[in-house]
């Protein structure tokens, strides 16, 4: 019962922070939509047991990336949304389109799985289970999305180079 | 008694109230130490009119804070401005829930959750909110500087502190902060500590452990983003009344926090120092509390001896010296583990 209550609140305030997200016109309102958004979430991790997906979720993605989001905006003063307005008229109906088209394809793929929906594991989440998939079943993605990431900080760092 | 506290609607509130209040009352205890240790190191006398040995001058003070007037500057941003120091204070109170202060598990900690510091390093990193959108939503220079200051030097300090933290991880092989003290149990006493563990290789950890506290509080020798010379207050200058108490409040509860994290995960947490007779008569909690003493009381000692670094200095020390050595250190710490098993 209180987890029915715990998970439909934190359903409303994934939903209203989502739209927060792309409806705010400062940025600044935008990115800590965002952050809350990333706190519901880590709250839905905890029904599924996965403590350690849960703390990982606000640590890297609400403690880090977020503070850096924020940091650049600051830096850019991106404060004034009128500099902001796309004033395309042929891309506004395209954009609706694909975002429709996103939706449909999202709840179609949700609403065909939904019958083989079960319980989750209880250690699914845990550190060790985590720790296992990452480095024994997975290592190979694993590894290559760790060079992925490499190759952009590189990247990035060339760019910032080359501009000095 | 017992079937009171196996009743989860008595005993989590009950020990939410035991560990927020400590914190809260803390606070004030902590100004007036620090302004007559202050005052001490520096020959001045420091606070000692109101009440004995000037004991009441912070509930003076709260008082006078109280009824100040409540400035609200023109061109904040009004819901973020309001939010800012909430958004600090929460997260630091929040932070301690998993920390344990004795053997006994029905009265602290909060929760004995099995992700117990990551816990904590999600809460303590989510502190920089408070300060940065406080600097950002007073629409001043020298706030946007401090809070700018506050997020890059705590992101920069977050690394260091996360290895040191992570050698302990190894040396325990759990998140627990239970487990972690338990780690530390043994007929050594005091040289079983983490702090001893492969000398020096967990002494370097602590030492780096203990400049990235002092810089993830924003304290002396690393309070830049406040520093007076140059920005005024930085990210609290707008902040007045209340307002300006519950950064305060936010920054010595999170010195509390922090000293606690130290004694948990280096110092043996509730355990004595020496495992024999008249030292194993003294309660845990007691010991925990002695030890968590001599961490604030460093925390004031070194704001009275070391002045304030240069921005660069603060960032040189943070990514080219404490990081290398924490990477190094971890390494080495691993491969002890390896070597043994």
């Amino acid at each position: 019962m209180f987890a029915q209550i715990l998970f439909v609140l934190m359903a409303i305030v994934i939903v209203v922070t989502s739209i927060g997200v792309v409806a705010a016109r400062n940025p600044v309102r935008s990115a800590l939509n965002l952050v809350a958004n990333f706190f519901a979430l880590a709250v839905l991790y905890l029904f599924l047991y996965a403590q350690f997906v849960a703390a990982v979720q606000i640590i890297v993605y609400a403690g880090a990336i977020m503070v850096l989001f924020l940091f650049t905006i600051m830096l850019l003063n991106l404060g004034s949304p009128a500099e902001l307005a796309d004033r395309g008229e042929i891309k506004r109906p395209i954009t609706w389109g694909l975002a429709l088209l996103f939706v449909i394809v999202l709840a179609g793929g949700v609403f065909a799985r939904l019958g083989e929906a079960q319980p989750a594991q209880d250690d699914l989440g845990t550190v060790q289970m985590v720790g296992k998939f990452l480095f024994a079943d997975w290592v190979y993605p694993f590894e290559l999305t760790s060079i992925l990431l490499l190759i952009a900080i590189v990247g990035a760092i060339v760019m910032a180079k080359r501009r000095l | 008694m017992e079937t009171l506290l196996q009743n989860p609607w008595f005993v989590i509130p009950l020990r939410i109230v035991i560990v927020v209040g400590f914190v809260l009352t803390a606070v004030p205890v902590l100004v007036w130490v620090e302004r007559r240790v202050l005052a001490l190191m520096q020959i001045r006398k420091g606070p000692n009119r109101v009440g004995p040995a000037g004991l009441l001058q912070p509930i003076a003070d709260g008082i006078k804070l109280f009824f100040k007037e409540d400035v609200l500057p023109e061109k904040v941003d009004r819901f973020i401005y309001f939010l800012a120091p909430a958004g600090f204070l929460i997260p630091v109170l929040c932070a301690p829930a998993v920390i344990p202060w004795g053997p006994d598990d029905r009265l602290t900690p909060i929760a004995d959750v099995n992700i117990g510091i990551l816990f904590l390093l999600a809460m303590t990193s989510l502190t920089v909110y408070g300060i940065i959108l406080a600097g950002w939503s007073s629409n001043n220079k020298y706030s946007l500087l401090g809070g700018l200051r506050a997020s890059a030097q705590t992101i920069s300090y977050e690394l260091a502190m996360g290895l040191s933290i992570l050698s302990v991880v190894l040396l325990t092989g759990s998140l627990s902060m239970r487990e972690m003290v338990l780690n530390q149990q043994g007929e050594l006493g005091l040289l079983n500590w983490h702090v001893f563990r492969f000398f020096p290789l967990g002494l370097i950890a602590t030492g780096i452990f203990l400049v990235a506290m002092l810089a993830e509080t924003n304290r002396a020798p690393f309070d830049l983003p406040e520093a007076e010379s140059e920005l005024i207050a930085g990210y609290h200058t707008e902040y007045s009344s209340m307002k300006f108490a519950m950064f305060f409040m936010g920054e010595y509860a999170s010195m509390v926090t922090i000293s606690a994290v130290m004694v948990t995960l280096f110092f043996g947490g509730w355990l004595s120092p020496l495992p024999f007779a008249p030292f194993t008569w003294i309660p845990g909690p007691i010991w925990f509390l002695i030890k968590l003493g001599v961490f604030i009381y460093l925390f004031i000692w070194v704001r009275a001896t070391l002045p304030r670094l240069r921005y660069d200095m603060l960032m040189k020390l943070g990514w080219l010296r404490l990081l290398p050595t924490a990477l190094v250190n971890l390494f080495l710490v691993a491969v002890i583990l390896w070597w043994r098993s």
